[in-house]
């Protein structure tokens, strides 16, 4: 049993964050571990651009994005691993994984969790018909297009409008599919307006909400799907039924964090993010494990996930200083106007960032975070969008020693 | 075209035409099944409970009753054999009411009857003790019924038969059959077969086949049921299938079952249809089983859901009357040479080996059967990664390092094991031939990490295109082709 003082399951953007903003602050015994043969994680079948906007301020590839932190990892020296998949991890970071030269075995004095996330599927869903081939999530179309050069089909009709089906609308065009529509149940999209104007519009793709797959025909290849138009509280409308023949569906309706090795080590989940409850330190319930990116929340923007990471790798630093568990005395509550936040406790004695998304479009408004009735932080939005995360900065000073805190958008 | 010529032609590699194959390898006798699909288990075999049935609801002296009660009993032997995995959970059969009550001891009157060992009425204490996730008042409880993975172990009667000489041919539907001087002639995708011997084992085309043998008159009817696939998340809560009462008629509406592999099934329910190829979920029916699921299991909920599916139970019916009738083998002595298979629907997984080893008894009726020297009863699958002792997993990676590889993350299933089954004895070539015998793309994300992978390792090992890659069916393409031409077609 080898001896690490951090071990990072996963070698994407977060954990490549973490890993470097750990060196810096003088914790350099680090080992990342990876499942891929290669690091970069799902930015590696991002061959679209717009990341690193925020961060770099220009419009980077995912893979040229992954690229300048992989080269500074190399340059540093940052021992990685890949091609080894981690199997099992304990509560007292005990970390159990595998490679083609057998099984490793490491004791860590913290773990960093950044295992990004994975796509919510048909069953997930329960869409009724037949199951031939030609379904595919939006993110299996993309690494089959972009890692694989193999086309899964001609003939596009796409359900749900997350980020990454729109743009497998764009990168299917351009590849000679004809996508004929896309169809998202709620009455409002789901991925970012950019994306519906680069990937839609651009390309006259219509975009149809309140609509839902109610059918799905063929036995061998996939022949068509059926479409209704759905009420308030999703149910199909009779009379709206309208059949597209079509030969691949894709499927964009949302992503899960990946938590089945959090899970194993006790970590507590929220019910809401499908994340870990963490602290502003990013600690989990569970004492020196850490949990940052996609594995965490599902974010729009890898420039976010780099920042979290490197949040968390300076909470992982304190903590290696310290061993002190989750320092946390207030809560975080949000009302009904937004999904959830992240951090859901904080500790108080340091500025941190709290992540939120609205519950539904708005405009003109105001998020307002209170303590003991007080307004203690606000910033004002011309619009609020589900599919935008909204991140807003908290100073430590401003809070009170006791009372939680209460979070909601006011219009 | 050349004639192919075997002594026996099996129609059909369900559970019932492998079983047959099998028990009929351990003679002297050429054996060839035809499949219509491209591999075995692709009807109604893989589209079931993967319950071992104990045997208490059927009319006793009935084929059914006595099949079941005999291949129930010598299946902790059979599995060993073959190498599948079976677990004996017992059952339990939970009542609400007095008419419950009512139904489940006469069903417990009748399993007594049968043979059925070990049936107990258990009050709700004891029940909370076997399953604190079963709903019910009170409940009979079964010790003899079992779990085993439907598809393995389908997979494990054709590999042993195809070991002990019996050849399989996918692709192949059969479409006519003729009787010439004492031999059938048999059409069956672009080939010709001939044999002395046909075994119709087609399921929901039995009487189709029986038409083509010239047997008429017979009748099915295609009681339809569906199913939701819970996470294995779910599978923790649950650990012994849980029926609701059984109607007068012995028919049970919606349960819960755990799998083998750890998932629960919720279903399936019943209703009628009369396409053979009606595999569909349909909102209604999905709805109902939510609603009726949570009377057996308290746990269902929308985060554990990852698959549907349906299969349909073929009965026979008297023409006359609509009633039920039970499983028939039959062989006339104005049609030698024939043994018809009608109407084995549910329990047919228990009864496969019984049926076949009477199959073999109507052959044995006709002439001498002399024994294959070289017949092995013993198949061994594909060596698991997941779930072994590290000891082993280290064995196995030792020995072959792609044990090492996880090919499919949520059900750990690695390089070593797809390789294998893409190498398997009967050469099958689908997605979906992978997953029936690894459980690669079988959990939470449904393929989404490990498909892309297996459909390359598919694409490499056999040397074939894009879009020769299928997924199930003939037909079923993966891919249109590639994106771009390799590099040195490139501008
Ligand atoms: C398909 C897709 C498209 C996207 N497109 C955009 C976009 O256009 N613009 C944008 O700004 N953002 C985009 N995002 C979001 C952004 O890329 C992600 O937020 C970011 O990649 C998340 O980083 P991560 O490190 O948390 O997770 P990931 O990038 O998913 O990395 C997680 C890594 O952990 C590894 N891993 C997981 N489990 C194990 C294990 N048990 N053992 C070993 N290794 C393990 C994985 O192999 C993977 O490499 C997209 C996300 C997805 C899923
Ligand atoms: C919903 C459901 C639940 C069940 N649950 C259980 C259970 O828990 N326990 C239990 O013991 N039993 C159960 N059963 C019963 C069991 O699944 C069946 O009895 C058994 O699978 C029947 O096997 P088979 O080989 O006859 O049919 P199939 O598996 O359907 O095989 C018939 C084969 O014949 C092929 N075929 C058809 N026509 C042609 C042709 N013209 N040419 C060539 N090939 C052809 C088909 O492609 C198919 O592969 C259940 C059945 C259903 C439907």
């Amino acid at each position: 049993m080898q001896h690490k003082q951090v071990i990072i399951i996963g070698g994407g953007p977060a954990g490549l964050a973490a890993a470097l903003e750990l060196y810096h602050n003088g914790v350099t015994d680090i080992l990342i571990l990876e499942r891929e043969k290669h690091l970069g994680g799902i930015l590696r079948q991002c061959i679209h651009d717009g990341f690193g906007l925020l961060r770099f301020k220009e419009s980077l590839s995912g893979p040229e994005y992954a690229q300048r932190f992989i080269d500074e990892i190399d340059r540093l020296h940052i021992p990685y691993l890949t091609d080894v998949t981690v199997l099992d991890i304990t509560a007292d970071k005990k970390v159990l994984a595998v490679s083609k030269q057998g099984l490793l075995e490491f004791q860590a004095e913290a773990l960093a969790l950044t295992m990004g996330c994975r796509e919510r599927t048909r069953g997930a869903i329960s869409i009724p018909g037949t199951r031939p081939a030609g379904i595919y999530t939006a993110g299996v179309a993309q690494s089959y297009i972009n890692l694989a050069n193999t086309m899964p089909g001609k003939n596009v009709v796409i359900l749900g409008s997350g980020d990454i089906g729109l743009i497998m609308a764009r990168r299917l065009t351009l590849e000679g599919a004809q996508v004929k529509a896309v169809f998202e149940l709620q009455p409002y999209p789901s991925g970012l307006p950019r994306n519906i104007a680069q990937c839609l519009n651009d390309y006259d793709i219509p975009l149809f909400l309140n609509h839902t797959i109610i059918d799905i025909k063929g036995r061998s290849r996939l022949e068509g799907v059926t479409v209704a138009a759905v009420d308030e509280k999703f149910a199909p409308l009779p009379g709206t039924e309208k059949d597209y023949p079509c030969d691949t569906l894709i499927l964009s309706v949302g992503l899960i964090p990946e938590n089945e090795l959090s899970l194993q080590a006790g970590v507590e989940l929220d019910q809401r993010t499908k994340g870990a409850l963490v602290d502003d330190s990013y600690q989990t319930s569970s004492p020196g494990i850490f949990v940052a990116g996609n594995v965490l929340q599902v974010h729009d923007l890898v420039d976010f996930v780099s920042a979290e990471a490197e949040k968390m790798a300076l909470g992982i630093a304190a903590y290696l200083h310290s061993h002190s568990p989750q320092s946390t005395q207030l809560a975080i509550r949000g009302d009904a106007s937004i999904t959830h936040t992240v951090p859901q406790r904080v500790s108080g004695e340091k500025d941190f960032t709290l992540s939120l998304r609205p519950s539904r479009p708005a405009q003109n408004c105001a998020v307002q975070i209170c303590q003991n009735e007080r307004v203690i932080a606000t910033q004002t939005f011309r619009k609020v969008l589900p599919a935008e995360m909204i991140q807003i900065p908290v100073a430590a000073d401003l809070l009170a020693e006791a009372g939680d805190l209460e979070v909601r958008i006011a219009c | 075209m050349k004639e192919q010529s075997y002594d026996v032609v099996i129609i059909g590699a369900g559970v019932i035409g492998s079983a047959v194959a099998r028990e009929l390898s351990r003679y002297r006798l050429r054996i060839a099944v035809l499949e219509k699909e491209l591999d075995v288990a692709c009807g109604n075999s893989s589209r079931n409970t993967g319950v071992l049935h104990g045997g208490f609801t059927y009319r006793p002296g009935s084929l059914k009753a006595e099949c079941t009660v005999e291949g129930n009993r010598e299946f902790d032997q059979v599995a060993k054999e073959l190498d599948v995995p079976f677990k004996r959970t017992g059952k339990v059969v939970v009542g609400f009411n007095d008419e419950d009550l009512r139904n489940i001891l006469k069903f417990k009157q009748i399993g007594e009857t049968n043979g059925v060992r070990g049936l107990e009425i258990i009050d709700k204490d004891r029940l909370y003790r076997i399953d604190a996730s079963a709903g019910g008042e009170f409940a009979m409880y079964s010790p003899a019924s079992g779990i085993l993975n439907p598809m393995q172990y389908t997979i494990a009667l054709a590999e042993n038969a195809h070991a002990n000489g019996a050849e399989f041919f996918f692709a192949s539907e059969v479409t006519a059959i003729e009787n010439s001087a004492g031999r059938y002639r048999i059409s069956a995708g672009n080939q010709h077969f001939s044999a002395r011997w046909v075994i119709n084992c087609a399921g929901m085309n039995c009487v189709a086949i029986s038409e083509m043998l010239g047997i008429s008159g017979h009748q099915v009817k295609g009681f339809k049921g569906e199913y939701f696939v819970l996470d294995k998340k779910a599978g923790q809560y649950l650990n012994i299938p849980v029926y609701p009462a059984p109607n007068a008629k012995g028919g049970f509406s919606t349960h819960a079952t755990p799998t083998i592999d750890g998932n629960v099934l919720i279903g399936p329910d019943s209703y009628l249809t009369d396409d053979p190829d009606d595999f569909a979920a349909t909102r209604d029916h999905m709805q109902g089983l939510i609603a009726d699921g949570s009377k057996m299991f308290k746990h269902i909920k929308r985060d554990f859901f990852i698959r549907n599916f349906a299969g349909t139970r073929w009965k026979r019916i008297d023409p006359a009357t609509g009633e039920v009738l039970d499983f028939l083998i039959e062989s006339r002595a104005d049609k030698p040479g024939i043994v018809n298979l009608i109407g084995i629907e549910s329990p047919g997984l228990t009864c496969a080996l019984p049926i076949a080893r009477r199959v073999v008894g109507r052959i044995r009726d006709r002439e001498q059967l002399a024994p294959n020297p070289s017949f092995n009863p013993v198949r061994r699958g594909i060596p698991p990664f997941a779930g072994q002792p590290r000891e082993r997993q280290q064995a196995l990676i030792n020995a072959d390092p792609n044990y090492g590889e996880i090919v499919c993350r949520c059900e750990t299933i690695t390089k070593a094991e797809i390789l294998r089954a893409i190498n398997n004895p009967l050469g099958v070539v689908t997605v979906t031939g992978i997953k029936n015998r690894t459980r690669a793309t079988m959990g939470r994300c449904q393929g989404g990490y490990c498909e892309t992978r297996i459909a390359a390792l598919i694409q490499e090992t056999l040397g074939s295109k894009e879009t020769e890659v299928l997924y199930q069916h003939a037909g079923s393409y993966l891919f249109t082709g590639k994106v771009r031409e390799d590099d040195h077609h490139a501008a």
